[in-house]
């Protein structure tokens, strides 16, 4: 018996009567290092051996718990901290709408890591080198027969003293389990040819499976269908027209909505007495015109047109607007001047609308009657 | 009429087989080479996924304008298969955790095939909502992962919710699944000769050995699992019900939703999970585990399910007409006499009607009787789905804009390719795995547990 080294000494039982009683007495002789092995979980054996109750309840609380504890983070961090968007006009840190998620990531935690934890932690798996496995009791106790098997390195352990138990008992039979010496004597080397090999290989195979889909595949019809679609992009050459041009010149002569050319470029004369200004001086066009105004003339004209620049002399003064000369201007003189400017004042053609340049005209005609004013305007 | 002696529990497996006997039960159709009949059925199988693999196929080469799906009808048939498979899987977990919770044993016989059907079921409903963006391998972008646009997905959002509800659902079941399939894997482990195998079984065993101080561990972690499997297998239709009722449109937009669309997916789950135990209990003999007593059980849940459903139905019409909601009234109306009333009527016949011939005992214990009445449900249930979806869309509150929809000829052909893959990944489920719990079945045959004569 030099060669072989003794595991356990073990006892099969026929009936589960007979497995409670000698779990019973087994567990009282003192024994400490044996185990009981049956096909299904039989009733009343923790009992019996004297099992402590199963603490995997709390690895489940702990778990669920920083489970919710991590979605709450996650989801607050997203959608609060990172990147916050306004959807549906809910707050930011919108909880109700995140119960569903807090739950079920919840469950996903403690479920997953409870067993995780039974497997890995309580049980030590993976353990298919246990010297149980694949043994004749082994397979008789995953069938239909109960056993009892008390460790070789238990303190109180005597193969005769054992034997009798078992036999008093009333086992079926007693068998003997030995170590597998190759599996005992065997030493584990990480610099191994094979599992180098097989470590290279995984690495070859993912990194070449996702630079593929990544790099090659999506770039392959259909896939690709999303990203070159036919139609022209700025700056690219039309094959279509033959001026190379991919956006189409107007036709000849067509004018852009609102947009007449302006007739009386430099005939200031002709536009003082052709053109007249086609608003009436209501409480919505002075507001237009003044709001207008304060915007594009009061820079350098002044809130209320006495030439008081707010430029500090980075731009020379403009003259007075209450002037007799601008007093006696029509509007339609006035209009010339914003239209085109005037000596270094800029033209206002393309800033303003002609609707905008009408009204401006009169909130001017109303600041300068409130510095001259009638009588009969009181 | 017999009496019965209701101080004894009644077995719920037949004859008190020896154990030994069950093992080799179970295990015979690994060990034995697959029959004519199962190529016959995985032929038929395959063909449909085949079917389903073209229309994919095409879909996305040519877009999913191959589709009936309209303007106003945007969620088409693809979501109502999606719902459709989703329920079906709701059954398994509700006979694996919450019928465990109420200590139920004739659930043993049952629970291992019902769970495999829920995994694949939601495997096969994944696929719709996937292909149903029109990209699917964009799909990466539902997952909340630092990307190069440094966006997030959108928390608020009940799609989201249901990216989460249906992965969590699926991780939790094949957890589920995989730690009974443990001390099966061990049992098989000792019992085969072919040396591929044992290494396979090993691998599924991970060293399991019968040990009563990992059955103690082991009994607990199935409790938490079920525990957690009870709350969230009811999560997981009312977040897709939220789909529909977080939503303004009129039929979508009601509070009855969550616990109705439960119902349905529990009777429709039954209803499918009956169908295919009848044809596994007679092709493997597995008549004395899976006993007409499961079921009569079986169909009594069809029975009170249905009468839940049909209840929500009349709720609906009732809290339609009470609200004085001019738009609620009138899309009840339009679902019962609209263009859509005979995929309602449909619906109803076979899902509030047929059920109710389950009152009868003689019709809950005839075999092919409650066969055809179970795939009445399926297909009632798969059109309840349809009358939700579409009736809804096709007409809203802007009659400009109503339309009529007609699934195509690839849409249906991605139905039967569903169908295809949930069959087949069962076919092959029944030749590769053992179909019933080898050890829950063993503790549940009399006289395996304890007399306690002693107490």
């Amino acid at each position: 018996m030099t060669d072989k080294k003794l595991y356990s000494l073990t006892a099969v039982f026929d009936k589960p009567d007979d497995i409670i009683n000698a779990a019973e007495k087994v567990s009282d002789s003192g024994y400490t290092k044996y185990d009981i092995n049956t096909p299904y979980p039989v009733h009343g054996l923790d009992g019996a051996m004297k099992l402590p109750p199963s603490k995997l309840g709390y690895s489940a609380l702990v778990l669920g718990l920083s489970g919710t504890f991590a979605a709450v983070l996650m989801i607050y961090f997203m959608s609060v901290y990172d990147y916050p968007i306004v959807i549906g006009g809910k707050p930011f840190f919108a909880l109700p709408a995140f119960v569903p998620i807090m739950f079920e990531i919840t469950v996903l935690a403690a479920s997953i890591g409870t067993v995780l934890t039974m497997l890995f932690f309580f049980f030590k798996f993976p353990n298919n080198s246990h010297p149980l496995l694949e043994t004749d009791y082994m397979k008789l106790v995953s069938v239909d027969k109960y056993g009892v098997s008390i460790q070789a390195d238990d303190p109180k352990f005597n193969e005769d003293e054992i034997s009798k138990l078992y036999n008093d008992l009333g086992a079926s039979k007693i068998l003997p389990v030995y170590w597998d010496l190759e599996e005992v004597l065997y030493e584990h080397k990480i610099v191994e040819p094979k599992f180098l090999g097989m470590l290279a290989l995984t690495a070859i195979i993912v990194s070449g499976t996702v630079y593929f889909s990544l790099n090659k595949l999506m770039f392959m019809e259909p896939f690709s269908w999303m990203m070159e679609q036919e139609k022209l992009s700025p700056q690219q050459k039309s094959e279509f027209f033959s001026d190379g041009y991919s956006m189409r010149p107007p036709v000849e002569g067509a004018i852009a909505r609102g947009d007449l050319p302006y007739q009386f470029a430099d005939k200031p004369e002709m536009a003082a007495k052709i053109l007249s200004n086609p608003l009436v001086s209501s409480e919505e066009n002075l507001l237009l015109g003044k709001t207008k105004y304060n915007i594009y003339c009061s820079p350098c004209h002044g809130y209320f047109g006495e030439g008081d620049s707010r430029l500090r002399g980075q731009f020379p003064n403009p003259p007075s607007l209450h002037s007799q000369k601008l007093r006696d201007w029509t509007d339609g003189r006035i209009y010339h001047v914003i239209e085109v400017g005037q000596n270094v004042m800029p033209a206002y053609n393309t800033q303003m609308t002609n609707n905008e340049k009408w009204a401006t005209i009169l909130y001017i005609r109303a600041l300068q009657r409130s510095l001259n004013a009638k009588e009969s305007d009181l | 009429m017999s009496t019965v002696d209701y101080t004894r529990e009644i077995s719920v497996i037949e004859g008190q087989p020896p154990l030994r006997e069950i093992d080799e039960v179970i295990s015979k159709p690994l060990e034995t080479k697959p029959d004519k009949k199962f190529y016959m059925a995985i032929s038929v199988t395959l063909t449909m996924l085949l079917i389903g693999g073209i229309a994919l196929g095409l879909s996305f080469y040519y877009g999913t304008g191959l589709w009936g799906n309209n303007n106003p009808v945007g969620w088409g048939l693809p979501i109502v298969n999606f719902v459709f498979w989703v329920g079906i899987g709701h059954a398994g977990t509700l006979i694996s955790a919450i019928l465990f919770l109420f200590r139920q044993k004739w659930r043993t016989g049952i629970a291992r095939f019902a769970e495999g059907m829920t995994i694949f079921a939601v495997m096969t409903a994944g696929i719709f909502p996937l292909i149903h963006v029109g990209r699917p391998w964009l799909a990466g972008y539902l997952i909340p992962y630092p990307n190069q646009h440094s966006l997030w997905v959108n928390f608020t959002s009940p799609l989201l919710w249901d990216v989460f509800a249906v992965s969590t659902y699926f991780a939790v079941s094949f957890i589920f699944w995989y730690v009974g399939l443990i001390p099966d894997f061990a049992a098989l482990r000792e019992r085969t000769t072919n040396k591929i195998k044992k290494v396979i079984y090993s691998i599924g065993s991970l060293g399991w050995r019968n040990s009563n101080r990992h059955w103690q561990h082991y009994e607990m972690v199935y409790l938490i699992l079920a525990g957690f499997a009870t709350p969230l297998v009811l999560s997981v239709h009312t977040i897709v019900s939220f789909d529909f009722a977080i939503s303004i449109l009129p039929g979508w937009h009601t509070t009855i939703f969550p616990p109705y669309f439960v119902a349905g997916a529990v009777f429709s789950g039954f209803a499918m999970v009956q169908n295919v135990l009848i044809f596994i209990r007679k092709i493997f003999n597995y008549e004395h585990i899976i006993t007409l007593k499961t079921l009569e059980n079986m169909n009594k849940i069809i029975l009170l399910t249905g009468s839940m459903v049909g209840y929500a139905y009349a709720m609906e019409f009732f809290i339609a007409w009470y609200s004085g909601v001019q738009p609620e009234q009138f899309t009840f109306l339009n679902r019962a006499f609209g263009p859509y009333a005979w995929a309602y009527w449909i619906m109803v016949s076979c899902n509030v009607i047929s059920p109710q011939l389950f009152w009868f005992k003689k019709i809950r214990t005839t075999i092919p009787v409650m066969f055809v009445i179970a795939v009445f449900v399926n297909v009632g249930m798969w059109f309840e789905r349809f009358v939700i979806v579409v009736t809804s869309l096709s007409r809203d509150y802007l009659p400009s804009s109503w339309a009529y929809f007609t699934p195509t000829l690839t849409d249906f052909g991605i139905l039967i390719g569903s169908f295809g893959l949930f069959f087949t990944l069962l076919l092959i489920f029944t030749k590769t795995l053992p179909v019933v719990s080898i050890a829950e079945v063993k503790a549940v045959v009399d006289g395996s547990q304890p007399s306690h004569k002693d107490h």
